[in-house]
């Protein structure tokens, strides 16, 4: 079985390809690129003249709602979705019901999606038992059974001993720890950023310290533990001057943005529109300017949809009372080929934080198309241009804040170890 | 045209009342002048009005008033409506019903109007974006965000005993943070051209960047209270003696309670608002509150005639279609 992506683009940022070449797939691995290997008979050929090909996406962070919640969105559903989105490879936070602390909640995963067969799910373990703060969970258990990397989700850790001593733990095992950092007594019930608007419309607020006084806190504690620590969606342009401030000091610290941060504020609830309500909640244009500054400076290292799809029964309810989260991750790709334009990041930088520094940070060897690689390959028209709605969406979440938004570029083919999962 | 304000109609008139915020000045005089009107009916023999006779509004109070919906009720049977009150407590709501299967039970019951009081902010807006289109809304008060009718009976009061708004100091003082009266009167007082408003509280109950919606903030009332024309005191509620607020209601009274040596650094002619229920001797003294400058009493009965003429506006309304045709 061979596949040959002809007059393509390539992007990849691994070994710095940023050309037009073609692209020769075997089995399920780059076979080679620019010219036919030896006895390569292409069954399929693939034109991708005027077309970006690029290492498939990896989401970092993505609620797919199963199991547990499958009247909101399914594996099946969700994963179609991302590869028409161009996305190969979705991490799963570990508040799903039941919560993945056992190695049994993450092979029923697996297995599930072996029978939706689309793209690839790697989990994330909960970093304590059940997500309660309390005791910390059977890491080593979780790493055997595939967990690529720990975290308490958005579920508190009041007691910084237990923290602290989690950290000691994951560190133990080499697993990356990854943090939502948020000081919850500050967040309370809370549901828009404390400022101009959340004092207009009289909503319940979140101060920037909520998410700053925790980022202060987990790195005093990374520091001291040594372990290698990711925070996730981070929403204040101060997160990203401490992280920046860390990373000088020799921290192994990383950190991702979600692409409604990058693209919208606070302003954007408009007269109390449900699908902008999301925790971290939108914040200033100050922060958002902010954050797109870190990317460019390489603080923020990948761009993610953090994705939660809703049904809409969800969202049908006065702005604090309907559910936090926005489905995003149809509209993740073009949002951040936009970047390239909207701000200094170059194309294959901006491929790199979608593909190889998401794959780096959690420790797989995808993300990137070295010859002998897996071959998990986007083909991305840049010139399509499509309107989000309802119908446009392929997420089973309809509940996107970028409603009537025109977007431009959609991937054409997605392809999984060699295998075209996803064509248009 | 996604960015419409829900609360006019294509011809620029108030089909739900939702909030002040975005409302012309006129629209607001109008209402006043309206009112004026209105404010006799009480005072006859026969204290109605044929104005809405066929019409049916439902009062849905989600949340607990005794005062707020009899003055509704009043004014709807005064303009000779049908009226039917619904007190639903949270506990209906959680059973499962969506408050959207509540709101298409109450449409098919062939209502003209809701008014809607809920602890939610955005509840107003949330029932006027779902509504069916020929149902009117009216903002009885949600959460901490909007009580328009209430800003536009302190606006009537205010008129009636100083007529230019353009002339006035306005001190708004208490619990800025929690009070949908507060957004309310300050969108008003600003439309009407008052020069100056200012919000008078501890910094724990003054929002963030509250200078954005066009008052100026005090912390030390003394301060905040010289040469006023007007003194409107909030309901504080005692639940804020928890979550760190302020620490007790003795010291609040001490330091932002309204008593008679705090009311002498205003005008002399200055009057004393409240829109109640009052806390004698919490955030105002009960010789102020009874004094001769309170006008609180005053602002009860007004509430009636604002109401009325907001209804009747609102309801009064040559049917879209009939013009077009």
């Amino acid at each position: 079985m061979g596949i040959h992506i002809k007059n393509g683009h390539l992007i990849d940022p691994a070994n710095q390809i940023d050309q037009k070449t073609d692209l020769f797939i075997e089995h399920d691995k780059v076979a080679a690129i620019g010219k036919a290997p030896a006895g390569f008979v292409a069954e399929q050929v693939i034109d991708a003249s005027g077309q970006y090909v690029m290492p498939g996406i990896i989401d970092l962070q993505a609620h797919l709602r199963e199991p547990g919640e499958e009247y909101k969105a399914t594996i099946a559903s969700e994963t179609r979705a991302a590869v028409a989105g161009g996305i190969t490879t979705l991490c799963l936070p570990p508040d799903t019901l039941p919560i993945i602390d056992t190695p049994a909640v993450i092979e029923l995963i697996y297995r599930r999606n072996e029978a939706a067969a689309c793209a690839e799910i790697v989990t994330l373990g909960a970093l304590t038992k059940g997500l309660a703060g309390e005791e910390i969970s059977e890491m080593y258990e979780l790493k055997q059974a595939g967990c690529v990397g720990v975290t308490n989700a958005r579920s508190p850790i009041a007691n910084t001993l237990v923290m602290r001593r989690a950290m000691e733990y994951a560190a133990n095992f080499d697993l990356t720890i990854f943090l939502k950092p948020e000081d919850h007594s500050l967040t309370r019930k809370g549901c828009a950023h404390e400022g101009i608007i959340s004092t207009r419309l009289g909503l319940r607020s979140i101060p920037e310290a909520a998410e700053t006084m925790a980022v202060a806190r987990l790195l005093m504690l990374v520091e001291q533990t040594g372990v290698r620590a990711h925070f996730c969606q981070l929403s204040t342009a101060k997160s990203v001057q401490m992280i920046h401030r860390a990373q000088f000091d020799g921290l192994p610290v990383t950190a991702d943005v979600s692409t409604h941060h990058l693209y919208l504020t606070d302003m954007d609830i408009g007269y109390f529109d449900a699908n902008c309500h999301v925790i971290p909640p939108l914040r200033t244009q100050r922060d958002m300017d902010g954050l797109r500054a870190g990317l460019v400076s390489g603080t923020i290292n990948a761009i993610c949809s953090d994705h939660q799809p809703h049904e809409p029964d969800a969202k049908l309810a006065p702005f604090c009372e309907s559910e936090p989260g926005m489905s995003t991750i149809d509209t993740l790709l073009p949002l951040a080929l936009r970047l390239a334009e909207e701000t200094e990041l170059g194309l294959s930088e901006v491929v790199a934080q979608l593909t190889l520094n998401p794959a780096e940070i959690l420790g797989l060897d995808t993300g990137r198309l070295d010859v002998g690689r897996r071959a998990d390959i986007c083909v991305v028209d840049p010139t399509q241009r499509w309107t989000v709605s309802a119908e446009t969406l392929n997420s089973r979440g309809k509940n996107s804040p970028f409603l009537d938004w025109e977007m431009q570029g959609r991937a054409s083919h997605t392809l999984l170890a060699g295998r075209v999962v996803f064509q248009r | 045209m996604k960015y419409r304000d829900i609360q006019l109609d294509s011809q620029g008139r108030l089909r739900h009342f939702l909030t002040i915020e975005g409302l012309k000045q006129q629209t607001l005089i109008d209402i006043l002048d309206s009112a004026e009107n209105f404010s006799t009916v009480g005072t006859r023999n026969v204290k109605k009005v044929p104005l809405l006779r066929g019409k049916t509004i439902a009062n849905l109070f989600f949340e607990a008033s005794t005062r707020t919906r009899t003055t509704f009720e009043l004014a709807a049977k005064r303009l000779s409506a049908d009226v039917l009150n619904l007190n639903i407590n949270t506990s209906s709501t959680t059973k499962g019903e969506s408050l959207l299967d509540m709101l298409r039970n109450l449409e098919a019951m062939h209502c003209d109007m809701f008014v809607v009081r809920h602890h939610s902010s955005g509840a107003a807006h949330f029932f006027a974006q779902h509504v069916a289109p020929h149902i009117s809304i009216i903002n009885g008060g949600d959460g901490s965000h909007a009580h328009p009718t209430q800003g536009m009976l302190d606006m009537f009061t205010i008129r009636r005993h100083k007529p230019d708004f353009t002339a006035l100091r306005v001190a708004i003082v208490g619990d800025i943070l929690h009070s949908r009266v507060a957004r309310s009167q300050i969108h008003a007082l600003n439309t009407l051209g008052v020069p100056e408003v200012r919000a008078i509280g501890p910094r724990t109950l003054i929002p963030a960047q509250a200078e954005s919606l066009g008052v100026h903030v005090y912390h030390d009332m003394q301060q905040g209270l010289r040469d006023v024309d007007v003194v409107i005191m909030l309901r504080l509620q005692r639940e804020r003696m928890q979550g760190a607020l302020l620490p007790s209601e003795n010291e609040y009274y001490r330091t932002y309670g309204l008593s008679p040596e705090k009311l002498a650094l205003a005008k002399p002619d200055a009057i004393v608002m409240h829109p109640g229920p009052i806390n004698r001797g919490v955030e105002i003294d009960s010789s102020v509150a009874d004094g001769p400058q309170s006008v609180i009493l005053e602002q009860v009965t007004n509430g009636i005639a604002v109401r009325m003429a907001i209804m009747a506006m609102v309801l009064g309304r040559p049917n879209e279609e009939q013009e077009a045709g």
